[in-house]
């Protein structure tokens, strides 16, 4: 693909840069509070010297600017990247700057409403625990700002296919729209327990709220909010992986069917986070079940077509014999050091899918609801596949769009190898320590794991230092690669600025594949998937709860009104 | 599309196939199914503890910032008990160590799971649901004692 004929304007070079460095600042700070949640823990530590908190409130910092905050920022800065640069077509400036603007304000309100302590709600904010209406406010602002990113690039889309009728679209650009006609869709029902629910109860305009419904909408955004992260991850490991590796994508056409069942798949599963919830009968929580075994099927297709573009890499460079192909990976060259990122993720999600597939396994999650093996999980998906590719992906744009050389290539690479030994050890140890009861969400250092608390639980210590030992090892990876990252921003510009690029090659099997280029029909089958999925689950809440909650804060038993 | 990747993409099927019976042999043949929705009964603001059988108990528990009511309760082996949980103030969670029995309790609804306890010894459970600042001390227990042993259920206040 010539690209030649492309060059991205300063506005929007400036614009991506932006939406790169800020949200990097921010996830410094979630994952401090990350790391200081494992010292909590442990009892190490009782109060947060840096930032005066106590754990909830570093538990909300960490969950909101890591999980919503950060991954936001990143999808929309590559999808400012790559539809672009993949259709040859500049973005509409004035709207992507409306759109960063958006979610810059609404991401530093809600830092500072947290900082202050006045949204200690953790990421979930489920009522009726409430948090101050700017929280909320914040929230919906980095949402509409997304969503803005995404209404940007849809004219574009609309206009490339007019002129290249017959084209296939630029297998990135399915990907980033994909992300987004998901994101869209699971948005729109926080967007109703925000802007309906929540935050009139917050102002204080209406007294009561529907606990049930309010947290029945969440998770109908909650599960696909995954997906939302994963899906970057995919477009990085479809698009860019291959050319990394020396090889090409394996088969086109499998891309583009994982992509398509995202879309069908990805939202009518919800309910398999309320698996133990109250108020929905089992029947439709087996539905959900069902749907989310489904959903898991893109993945194995996944690791089938990245493991044979993989092999095919190596052969092309001399690898031989059944598993001889993976020594000649370039997990250590300087150069590939974008590599590493996207191949360390892939191993992490193999363990992060089957934790995964665990946890969706109907009366299987009575064994590992809310317990310690739930963060153990996800530390090897959100904070595993999906924080490496857009760590890597993050350095690779700031190099990109700013025309920086990468600096400490060696440390650099290095990242995601030394975070793989502290995610596995981190992970193992809640996994493990949720299995013998130990929960999640849970300050643990000040009563579990206290020998002087009369709720003292020998048992768990093991693992909950174990977490203490892999969290410090993922810190340190982090910490490493913040200083890379800085270093690599306030670099002196490369001399000779080239046009950018991305590393995209032909795929190795291109089938015509008609039936999965247009996004239309597996839209509408994902509605009525949804509706068929989503109503008899509301209808059962609305008909089994009684009455409404009063809004109350963490610090006392006593409603605020 | 390849011979091995339709291989790839048939045992892929068969796989979460496999998972899939497993659970619904699960839950048909072993009767282990998750929480459904419960219409029949009244809503409740107090705890109780009675007999509606030989071995069995009916506990209906209140959870609420910071407790569990009740937190306390003794029984003798070899008893069901069948667990209605819901919570006075805030959401909650329940999970019993080492029993198949885990809930949410939620403001404005009744979740209920049965359990059996044939050993004894005691069993505890935590608060798993964020609830406010002193959410990791809200905790209790289930005391389960030989039959010969028993003398008479007692519940009460009090965590571990």
């Amino acid at each position: 693909m010539s690209t030649l004929d492309f060059r991205f304007t300063k506005s929007e070079k400036n614009l991506n840069s932006t939406l790169i460095i800020i949200p990097m600042v921010l996830l410094f700070i979630g994952i401090y509070g990350g790391f200081m949640q494992t010292l909590f823990r442990a009892g190490i530590v009782q109060s947060d010297p840096f930032m005066g908190g106590e754990y909830y409130k570093g538990l909300t910092i960490h969950g909101v600017l890591n999980a919503i905050v950060f991954t936001t920022f990143f999808a929309v800065a590559l999808g400012n990247a790559v539809i672009p640069w993949s259709l040859k077509m500049n973005l509409n400036s004035k709207v992507a700057w409306l759109s960063g603007i958006l979610m810059l304000v609404g991401s530093v309100i809600t830092a500072l409403v947290m900082v202050a302590g006045e949204a200690t709600v953790l990421y979930t904010f489920y009522p009726p625990l409430k948090a101050h209406p700017l929280f909320y406010i914040g929230l919906v602002l980095v949402v509409v700002g997304s969503w803005v990113a995404f209404f940007n690039w849809i004219p574009m889309y609309l206009r490339w296919r007019k002129e290249n009728a017959g084209e296939k679209t630029p297998i990135a650009v399915v990907g980033m729209f994909t992300t987004f006609i998901v994101w869209f869709i699971a948005t729109l029902s926080v967007a109703v327990e925000i802007l309906v629910f929540l935050l009139p109860w917050s102002l204080g305009l209406v007294d009561e709220v529907n606990v049930m419904l309010a947290r029945t909408l969440f998770w109908f955004f909650g599960h696909p909010l995954v997906y939302f992260w994963l899906l970057p991850a995919y477009v990085m490991y479809y698009a860019f992986l291959p050319k990394i590796a020396g090889g090409r994508l394996y088969s086109d056409m499998a891309a583009r069917l994982v992509f398509m069942l995202f879309i069908v798949f990805s939202v009518p599963v919800g309910t398999h986070h309320q698996y133990m919830d109250p108020a929905i009968g089992s029947q439709w929580k087996f539905l959900h079940g069902v749907f989310t075994f489904a959903v898991a099927f893109p993945s194995l297709i996944t690791a089938f077509t990245i493991a044979a573009s993989l092999e095919y890499a190596g052969r092309k460079r001399g690898g031989t014999g059944l598993f001889g192909w993976i020594k000649k990976l370039p997990f250590f060259e300087k150069d590939s050091w974008f590599f590493s990122y996207l191949i360390a993720g892939l191993v992490i999600f193999i363990f992060g899918g089957i934790s995964g597939i665990v946890n969706a396994s109907y009366q299987m999650n009575t064994v590992v609801h809310n317990t310690a093996w739930i963060p153990g999980h996800f530390h090897l998906t959100v904070a595993g596949p999906v924080l490496l590719a857009f760590l890597g992906g993050s350095m690779y744009l700031i190099h990109q769009f700013m025309g920086k050389p990468v600096k400490m290539k060696g440390w650099t690479l290095s990242v995601p190898y030394i975070y793989t030994i502290g995610v596995f050890i981190f992970s193992w140890g809640m996994m493990r320590g949720g299995l013998i009861g130990m929960p999640r969400r849970t300050n643990t250092g000040a009563s579990y794991a206290n020998p002087e608390s009369m709720l003292y639980q020998p048992d768990w210590m093991p693992f909950i230092d174990i977490s203490v030992i892999g969290g410090s090892i993922m810190f340190l990876a982090i910490v490493i690669y913040i200083v890379a990252f800085f270093a690599t921003v306030s670099a002196r510009s490369e001399a000779t600025l080239e046009a950018v690029t991305f590393p995209v090659t032909a795929p190795l099997h291109d089938e015509p594949a008609n039936w999965l280029r247009n996004f239309k029909p597996y839209i509408y089958i994902a509605i009525v998937l949804i509706v068929l999925s989503y109503t008899p689950v509301i209808l059962d809440v609305l008909e089994s709860t009684t009455g409404g909650s009063l809004p109350y804060s963490p610090n006392s038993p006593v409603p605020l009104r | 599309m390849d011979k091995s990747e339709k291989l790839a993409l048939n045992v892929s099927g068969l796989l979460l196939v496999v998972f899939l019976v497993a659970i619904v042999y699960a839950s048909v043949a072993k009767e282990v199914d998750v929480p459904t929705c419960i219409t029949d009964m009244e809503p409740f603001a107090t705890d109780t503890l009675f007999q509606t059988g030989p071995d069995s108990y009916e506990l209906q528990m209140v959870a609420r910032m910071w407790a569990f009511q009740p937190g306390n309760i003794t029984l003798p082996a070899g008893s069901t008990v069948d667990l209605y949980l819901t919570s006075q103030d805030i959401i909650h969670g329940f999970k019993i160590t080492g029993k198949n029995l885990n809930l949410m309790a939620v403001p404005g609804a009744i979740n209920y799971m049965s359990v059996t306890f044939e050993e004894p010894g005691v069993y505890d459970f935590a608060c798993h649901e964020f609830c406010g600042a002193a959410h990791h001390t809200m905790a209790g227990k289930f005391t389960i004692v030989e039959e010969e042993a028993f003398e008479g259920e007692t519940f009460g206040e009090g965590s571990l």
